[in-house]
């Protein structure tokens, strides 16, 4: 069902004189002395009970904050209600914190003070998150430079026709702006004199008190090296005896400001970047993104290539799925056994991205209204082929894993959940649905043809890990019944682009947030254009980075064997918390 | 019962572990190394309906390259390196996502530009593989290629590409990529044909009166060099520098008029097949023509050193 937004500005306006100060658009543009309130209202009131989306944007007199809240109830599921609030004071910018109103926006004001500089009152912990504490300026304003910064935006003209250094050497050499670095006050570059930076300060936490035991408090960093952590991840643990009493997770070690970079690159170069998001499931990120540019660009899809989209991101999905819970056993200590099961049926599906996009990984497989390369008959037919295997070996994953009695001994009743209290994290995907939660935004806000397929959202009811991982094989044999239908319906010789396809389209300015259902959950995209050639903002709401922001809640009060497995059960790829 | 789920499982991981060294039927092959990197093995253990183990043994072992797949581009030229296919126009520079190719643009002497590279440089460094160079560019100029195992000891001078190394015959490109190469060359020869024909249409009406009148003349000019062309004929190649002939083929091919590189590029499989079977039945069994005119196509070209590398793959005039 549509959002009324007239309706919804009167309704507030009403309830709060001048709460509303103008439509921007699709947006609602917000008094920021009347945020609290009218968020509290639209949570307890109006149904808008789910804060998946919140990030900011930086303009020459002024600095954005948008939130994009949706709804859990079952008759306002669908487009959501996108409000922003203005802050004129670009020097020492401060909004009312909304954690104390949504858990979730915790780690999403933070990135936005890091990367912006907002200040949010009453944030428990308004600290640095992809970056260190100590680093110099909020690098997502349009006044912050990155070293060896050369232009603005891309191209840079030193490329053509007549480079200047005709022979550039190395990276180092190659740039003369290579001294523009910036320095955290009172940082001295010499490294004789370099002190390190005061370590973190971190709550150990006295949530819960385990009676009977005389044990010492101890504080354990687990990663960034570990092989448990996906990744580069660090999590810093509080303990007494072996129950987990805090987890506070240190992120940004794979942080390289993707966002900067996409707003220097060209719209269609951001394609190729998105694949570095996720790795686990390339094929879903530049989905999501060609989604979003479409929408703002008014571009239509060819028919063939809508087909190829669902069955590349379906494909991804069983993939993704499957890997997942390889990884969860090797966590619970079922050494690579399933891990290396998953990884095999994984080449077959990469083979298949191989031959059809020419990478395995970096696919580089969207293009705004259609698909890089088209695929051959004898490709769909072993694209068939594949979906049958993957068919037969989630029967075997099941088989070989579901009535395992250590497993279950393991998972069942550990870190149990209700669909309420995830939601107010703005956990999205496999997680929520394994609660309860019938949200799956194929189903409720359908994007590309879903809409055209036959398929469930399965759904189980306590969210323990035990039915996280019947969720996720639940899920991947949702996807196997889609591909089925696709490969049989996709239409043959159909042209694979929709109108000229172009190195430098025409993105009409404004702006828009869209988003998909990726393997992981939500999967957001917030686009600004101002009609040039390049984002004017790129923002990408990561859903591991979100999810990962229920990390403490599902974690304290378990053992600590068991954080490890529920952070596998996350499902996270740094590559995407990090950005 | 308590432990069935256990066991369910452990029968799974033991027909994983009995099928690896089943499935071929001759476990034996495992004790050898020859066996064990045995491609054909591999491929049908990598198939979709395969069993047991799935991994191989790199490097003994490599993995069949698809078409599709690309890496770092190169420049593609028709006849001479004089002569790329690029004109400079800069696109592949501007769309390039990380930015790693540099163009100096060719000047002729009055330093007005030309549509030529004097200068093009690729960071193999920075390149992100993304191909978006060779599916934009107006000109099939820049191509990805398939080189992957690249290892130097020096970046500056290992992974920065320069206009030599980048530039690579159009031979090449139609070996790595043909099915894309085919599908280019019928749009442009579609094109050209139909920009042929306008001009024809445009010209007949004119050259039509002027034809008839140098009508004759022309006749007798071709006639003459019809003649001289005849009474020339084309020195014999030494056609064993191609893998798979020997001194007796190459008499049997000679005998058959087959005396040049281009009349062996020219010639198919088939008719080779019929021109050794009449000569000697034998040949034909011990002989695999199918490569030939693709090493001939390079010979003809004096491509020695590609022909060399080409040769390298092939075991008896076979693909390996």
């Amino acid at each position: 069902m549509a959002v009324d937004l007239g309706a919804i500005e009167a309704q507030l306006n009403n309830s709060f004189p001048g709460a509303v100060v103008e439509r921007d658009g699709d947006w609602l543009v917000v008094d920021a002395d009347q945020l609290t309130a009218v968020a509290t209202h639209l949570r307890d009131e109006m149904g808008f009970d789910f804060l998946t989306h919140l990030s900011a944007s930086d303009y020459p007199d002024r600095i954005e904050v948008v939130y994009n809240l949706y709804s859990t109830q079952p008759d306002l599921r669908g487009p959501g209600l996108p409000l922003k609030v203005r802050i004129p004071d670009r020097d020492n910018p401060h909004l009312p914190s909304l954690v104390h109103i949504w858990p979730g926006a915790n780690f999403q004001e933070r990135e936005v003070w890091d990367m912006f500089g907002v200040r949010f009152g009453g944030h428990p912990n308004l600290k640095r998150i992809l970056l260190w504490e100590g680093f110099e300026g909020h690098p997502l304003r349009k006044d912050w430079y990155e070293p060896y910064y050369e232009q603005d935006n891309k191209p840079y003209s030193s490329r053509w026709p007549n480079p200047e250094s005709p022979k550039p050497r190395s990276a180092e050499e190659r740039v003369r702006w290579r001294a523009n670095l910036q320095y955290p006050m009172g940082f001295d570059p010499d490294p004789e004199q370099w002190q390190p930076l005061p370590e973190i300060d971190v709550d150990i936490g006295d949530k819960i008190d385990v009676n009977g035991l005389d044990t010492d408090r101890i504080l354990l960093n687990i990663g960034p090296q570990h092989p448990s952590t996906h990744g580069v991840f660090r999590m810093v643990v509080g303990l007494q005896g072996e129950t987990v009493t805090s987890v506070y997770p240190v992120v940004g070690h794979l942080h390289r400001n993707h966002e900067k970079i996409g707003e220097r690159n060209l719209w269609t170069g951001n394609i190729p970047y998105t694949d570095r998001l996720d790795y686990i499931s390339p094929m879903h990120n530049g989905f999501g993104y060609v989604v979003t540019v479409e929408k703002m660009m008014g571009q239509e899809v060819a028919e063939r290539a809508e087909y190829l989209r669902v069955i590349m991101g379906e494909l991804t999905r069983v993939v993704n799925h499957i890997l997942a819970i390889g990884f969860l056993f090797n966590e619970l200590g079922a050494m690579m056994t399933p891990m290396l099961y998953a990884f095999t049926e994984r080449e077959h599906v990469l083979d298949l991205f191989e031959e059809a996009s020419g990478a395995r990984m970096m696919v580089n497989y969207f293009r705004f209204g259609g698909v890089s390369r088209d695929v051959s008959d004898e490709w769909l037919k072993r694209c068939r082929q594949v979906v049958g295997r993957l068919d037969r070996k989630i029967d075997e994953f099941e088989f070989l894993l579901t009535e395992n009695e250590i497993f279950i001994a393991r998972a069942r009743g550990v870190s149990p959940m209700t669909w309420q209290q995830l939601a107010s994290y703005g956990v999205t995907g496999p997680m929520l649905r394994s609660a309860g939660l019938p949200y799956d935004i194929r189903k409720v806000e359908p994007y590309s043809i879903y809409e055209s397929f036959d398929f469930d959202i399965p759904t189980y009811d306590t969210g323990d890990l035990y039915d996280r991982y019947r969720q996720r094989i639940a899920e991947a044999r949702e996807s196997v019944k889609i591909l089925y239908q696709a490969v049989d319906r996709i239409p043959a010789n159909g042209s694979i682009q929709a109108g000229k396809k172009s190195w430098n389209p025409k993105v009409p300015a404004g702006e828009a947030y869209g988003r998909v259902e990726h393997p992981k959950g939500e999967l957001g995209f917030y686009l600004v254009s101002d009609g040039g050639t390049n984002p004017y903002r790129y923002h990408v709401r990561s859903p591991c980075f979100v999810n990962l922001g229920a990390l403490e809640v599902m974690s304290v009060g378990h053992l600590l064997a068991d954080a490890i497995v529920i952070l596998g059960s996350i499902d996270t790829t740094m590559g995407e918390v990090d950005r | 019962m308590f432990g069935r789920g256990l066991i369910k499982g452990l029968s799974v991981t033991m027909r994983h572990f009995i099928e690896s060294y089943t499935y071929d039927r001759n476990p034996l092959r495992w004790f050898s190394l020859k066996g064990r990197y045995d491609q054909e093995w591999l491929e049908k253990r990598q198939s979709i309906d395969g069993k047991g183990i799935f991994t191989i043994q790199y490097p003994e072992q490599k993995r069949k390259i698809t078409e599709n797949f690309r890496y770092i581009p190169m420049l593609v030229y028709e006849e001479s390196q004089e002569d790329p296919r690029c004109t400079a126009c800069g696109i592949c520079a501007r769309v390039c996502p990380p930015q790693c190719i540099w163009i100096q643009r060719a000047t002729d002497d009055k330093g007005r530009p030309q549509a030529k590279p004097a200068g093009f440089w690729i960071d193999a460094t920075i390149c992100m593989s993304c191909g978006f160079c060779a599916e934009f560019c107006p000109f099939d100029a820049i191509k990805m290629n398939q080189e992957h195992e690249l290892a130097y000891a020096n970046r500056d001078e290992g992974m920065f590409y320069n206009l030599d190394r980048l530039l690579k015959p159009v031979g090449y490109y139609a070996e790595i990529h043909p099915s894309d190469y085919e599908r280019e060359e019928a749009a442009r020869w579609a094109k050209e044909e139909a920009k042929r024909k306008a001009a024809e249409a445009k010209k007949a009406a004119e050259a039509k009166k002027k034809a008839e009148a140098e009508a004759a003349e022309a006749k007798k000019a071709a006639a003459a060099a019809e003649a001289e062309k005849a009474t020339e004929p084309a020195a014999p190649d030494d056609l064993k520098r191609i893998e798979g002939i020997g001194p007796k083929i190459e008499g049997v091919l000679q005998a058959a008029g087959i005396k040049t590189f281009a009349q062996l590029a020219d010639a198919d499989a088939d008719r080779l097949n019929q021109i050794l079977e009449k000569a000697d039945p034998n040949l034909m069994n011990l002989a695999d023509v199918s490569s030939w005119p693709t090493q001939a196509k390079l010979a003809m070209r004096g491509k020695w050193e590609a022909l060399e590398r080409y040769q390298e793959r092939l075991k008896g005039g076979r693909e390996k």
